[in-house]
């Protein structure tokens, strides 16, 4: 492997892994405030894909990806509403499950819409333009998903840190019920929430699949579970550490495809789960937690 | 003398930089009835549960009828961070785990009670009597244990006739009144066959009256099977009737131990529970 | 309402022999039959498979999503041990059998059983690091695992022993009386498991597992062990599947699988053998047979209804499952089971139901 054929896979991983990294985000948000992990979220991921080829057919790109972005939020918020608020207090495997159901159902409904087969996503000129950076070459998407990764995850983290409903996060993630009872405002966060992890999960797509170029109902599936893993990996809760997990993840993955093991870089990111739940299942930024007796 | 029975060694334990429980030790001689008593936030709780292997301690060592069953020294992180005292007296890390000790006849009850809810009462405590049973999977799924099913069913049934739980056998756990679920958590864990038990607040929101019956029963009990208890308790009057000795824990550290009447005369074990006058 | 023991098996036997006699009738009239009898078939097969997720879901309080996963196992082991050696050339005619498997071929049962210790001897290298921590994580490694195993059969390293993505073909059936029999005994094994000694420590697990330790169970042990023993069925489940649809390819086992088989057990209950028995049975029947023209396009008075199209039955069933979670939590048997006198008490309680059917309509009208 020569050195500019390694800078040109180094930046393809960066790339991906900015994608995954956004996703994650959504994982690990969730996850932190409400102990669920969003099966879901991976559709919604898909969905938005579906959203942004029906924007872009009727309003062009410009408008399109705005318009992508509202629907998106406006159904991971629809979805905590109506499937996860109803059983908050139920126990935490019907939650699970509701989860789960909302993904079969996503799933065969935008099967049942659009038919299995994959629809061409739409291309946007600019995002397609090549640079040439001595002998690397890549599209303008390639350079931009980190960097865009980068500023969100700095915005967010601002956000959680240094405003009013950052703190409220923050609180709602260490103590449900004490939080609740000091008056903060249990369902406002929670909506927050979704509407961020909803919000990165429609940027995540716009930015993965304009380099795969078409969306199926069950593209949303592989990608969700492995970024789930790179939440993990980076230790669920924590915000740097999903986006880290998600870098670690999109590189290893490119590297193997690159060496010809394509088949088993799916494989790769599970045993790597397994292997951080053996070593270190706290993940690399998370923190322990002992639970009272 | 009689043997000791359970003995715990400079228990430190730290939470990130919080002490919990801080140098303690104790002895509980067969035969006796010992209570752990303390302001709220003691630590008698995690004392508790680092002597029955829930929490590994930060340092510090246990000994079940002198054999050490649970021993450990700051490590890691905890290496810088420790704030206890004897640092560096111990050095073998061993942890068994609350099934173990639970086997080598220590059995206990929790603060907040924790019955198997769904359940039946008859179910509660057979589950209880699994850890001795000798049936691999195969030959409990296949019944080729019929003989110990049947011993274990009836020895249940005479544990709650003892216990006068019997005609309540078929409610489901989570069903009972609060005092029978007390009642039925105790006689769940006389049902692993324990030489020492372990009471969490066992009369915590009893009325006197409740509260009356629970001492008589204990007692009870203690004498029935043989056993020895140790216990965490904030009734004074069931404390001071029926323990041998008392060691009273206050920010997690102890302040003082002795009989109940040593316990009630003396000024520090007062200061703790109701502050130290102001004009002093 | 108490009966007699004598006539609780007076019942069961009548109940089971007339259950015999309708597999021989619809088995004999096959050709008017047909839908029925694979009805049966995948039914009690799927069943076994929802007993097995149970086991562990309802009954140990884990949560595994990785059933497909081990029914591929279960089904290739089998395929590969059994299609008979002159078919083998045919079946791989692409890169040929890797040499040391193509000349063993293993009787039925044998190659049945070792599908199912497969699934268990992967499931108890995975459940060894993944259950010493929360649940949680069981969810996402066992998901993951079932997709790895769908990539590995599909790739085309495999393709001398899994032949890829081609599938494999020629698979040898079992009369409808083998397949169902073994489904009833691999249920009955479970039952009894679950009503064993074990089956209260993994009920005691599910319940409280700071409890269940403080009782001497455990935890690491049991847990495995529900485990392995899940997996070991849902292996069983796979290779009665290939048995009874004679050719299988990787896409069969997708995650969809798995989540069919949820449905299966939260429509059933969550902790009731009978209740995951019955729903397996309705789910199959009216996926398969009763609701099939829901895919139809459907004319009524030479009006076309718009909704009815392909893909429109899963929609139902997505919402279905959802409806159940959100509403009916206890599903049909909740964690109850079946016996006859809740069944005779049902029935008598029929007319009175309707009764009061009627009367609150009566109430109704009068407002």
């Amino acid at each position: 492997m020569s050195l500019s054929v390694f800078f040109q896979h180094c930046l393809t991983g960066i790339s991906l892994g900015g994608a995954y990294a956004l996703i994650a985000i959504g994982y690990t948000m969730v996850y932190g405030i409400l102990r669920l992990i969003n099966f879901a979220h991976g559709d919604i991921f898909m969905v938005a894909g579906y959203f942004m080829i029906f924007a872009t057919a009727t309003f062009g790109w410009l408008a399109g990806i705005p318009i992508m972005l509202i629907c998106t939020v406006v159904l991971g918020v629809v979805i905590e509403r109506a499937a996860y608020k109803p059983i908050r207090t139920a126990p935490r495997m019907s939650v699970m499950i509701s989860a789960i159901g909302v993904s079969y159902l996503l799933q065969n409904l935008t099967t049942y819409l659009f038919t299995a087969l994959p629809r061409p996503y739409p291309e946007i000129p600019v995002l397609k333009r090549i640079f040439q950076i001595g002998s690397v070459s890549a599209s303008l998407v390639t350079f931009l998903t980190p960097v865009l990764t980068v500023a969100l995850v700095i915005l967010l983290v601002y956000i959680t840190n240094h405003t009013k409903i950052g703190m409220a996060m923050r609180a709602v993630s260490r103590d449900f019920e004490t939080s609740r009872l000091m008056g903060i405002r249990i369902n406002q966060v929670i909506s927050i929430t979704f509407v961020i992890g909803s919000f990165l999960a429609g940027v995540g797509s716009l930015l993965y699949f304009t380099d795969r170029m078409s969306v199926t109902p069950f593209s949303g599936t592989l990608p969700g579970l492995k970024c789930f893993v790179a939440a993990v990996i980076g230790g669920i809760g924590s915000v740097p550490g999903a986006v880290v997990g998600g870098f670690v993840i999109g590189i290893c993955e490119t590297f193997l495809i690159a060496l010809g093991y394509s088949t088993f870089s799916d494989a790769f990111t599970f045993i790597l789960l397994i292997i951080m739940l053996l070593f270190r299942p706290t993940g690399l930024f998370g923190e322990k937690m002992i639970d009272k007796v | 003398m009689t043997k000791t029975i359970l003995k715990a060694e400079d228990i430190t334990m730290q939470f990130g930089g919080v002490v919990a429980v801080n140098n303690f030790s104790m002895e509980v001689h067969e035969g006796e009835i010992v209570a752990l008593i303390g302001p709220n936030g003691a630590g008698k709780t995690t004392a508790f549960n680092v002597i029955t292997g829930v929490y590994a301690p930060t340092n510090g060592a246990v000994y079940f009828n002198e054999e050490m069953v649970i021993s450990n020294f700051p490590q890691g992180k905890m290496k810088k961070m420790y704030a206890g005292e004897n640092h560096g007296k111990y050095t073998k890390k061993l942890e068994k785990t609350p099934d173990q000790i639970t086997r080598l006849g220590v059995a206990r009850t929790f603060q907040n009670i924790r019955l198997f809810r769904s359940l039946t009462v008859f179910e509660n405590v057979l589950i209880a009597k699994h850890m001795r049973s000798k049936a691999n999977v195969f030959s409990a799924t296949f019944r080729l244990n019929g003989k110990e099913e049947q011993k274990n069913k009836k020895e249940t049934m005479e544990l709650l006739e003892i216990v006068g739980l019997s005609d309540l056998k078929d409610e489901i756990a989570g069903s009972l009144p609060y005092g029978k679920q007390r009642h039925l958590e105790i006689a769940r864990a006389l049902a692993t066959d324990p030489k020492l038990l372990l009471l969490d607040e066992p009369a915590a929101g009893m009325n006197p009256q409740e509260t009356d019956e629970l001492t008589a029963f204990i007692k009870r009990v203690k004498e029935q099977f043989g056993l020895t208890v140790f216990m965490i308790e904030h009734h004074m009057d069931l404390v001071m009737e029926i323990s041998d000795r008392i060691y009273v824990l206050d920010f997690g550290k102890p302040i003082a131990a002795g009989t109940p009447d040593e316990i009630q005369n003396n000024k520090r074990v007062i200061e703790a529970y109701l502050g130290v006058p102001e004009d002093e | 309402m108490n009966m007699k023991k004598t006539t609780k098996y007076i019942c069961t036997l009548i109940a089971a022999a007339a259950f015999i006699l309708l597999l021989v009738f619809l088995e004999s009239n096959k050709n008017t039959y047909g839908m029925a009898v694979t009805v049966l078939q995948k039914g009690f097969i799927l069943a076994v498979v929802a007993v097995s997720m149970n086991l562990l879901n309802g009954f140990t309080g884990l949560f595994s999503l990785g059933q497909a996963g081990f029914m591929a196992l279960g089904a290739y082991t089998y395929a590969i041990f059994t299609i008979p050696l002159e078919s083998r050339a045919s079946v791989y005619y692409i890169s040929g059998m890797n040499p040391v498997l193509a000349g063993i071929e293993l009787p039925m049962l044998a190659a049945l059983l070792a599908g199912g210790l497969v699934a268990a001897l992967f499931a108890a290298v995975i459940g060894f690091p993944v259950l010493r921590l929360k649940s949680d994580y069981l969810a996402i490694a066992t998901l993951g695992f079932s997709e790895i195993i769908r990539a590995l059969i599909a790739s085309p390293q495999m393709d001398t022993i899994t032949n890829g993505s081609y599938g494999l073909k020629s698979i040898p059936a079992a009369s409808i009386y083998v397949v169902i029999g073994l489904c009833v005994i691999s249920i009955g094994i479970m039952a009894l498991l679950i009503n064993s000694s074990y089956g209260r420590a993994f009920k005691a697990i599910r319940e409280d597992e700071i409890a269940a330790e403080a009782m001497g169970i455990n935890l690491l042990k049991h847990k495995e062990l529900a485990f392995v023993i899940s997996s070991f069925f849902a292996g069983i489940g796979g290779g009665l599947l290939a048995m009874f649809m004679r050719s299988i390819d990787s896409s069969t086992f997708k995650i969809a699988l798995t989540y069919d088989i949820l449905l299966i057990v939260v429509i059933g209950g969550m902790g009731s053998i009978t209740g995951s028995v019955l729903s397996a049975l309705l789910v199959t029947a009216s996926k398969e047979w009763w609701l099939r023209f829901f895919d139809e396009p459907l004319t009524i008075g030479g009006v076309s209804i718009p909704l009815f199209r392909n893909g429109f039955r899963m929609v139902i069933f997505s919402v279905l499952l959802m409806v159940v979670v959100l509403f009916y939590r206890r599903g049909i048997m909740g964690t109850n089971e079946f016996s006859w006198e809740g069944f005779f008490g049902l029935i008598r309680s029929v007319p009175q139901r309707i009764g009061s059917l009627f009367r609150r309509k009566e109430g109704a009208s009068n407002d």
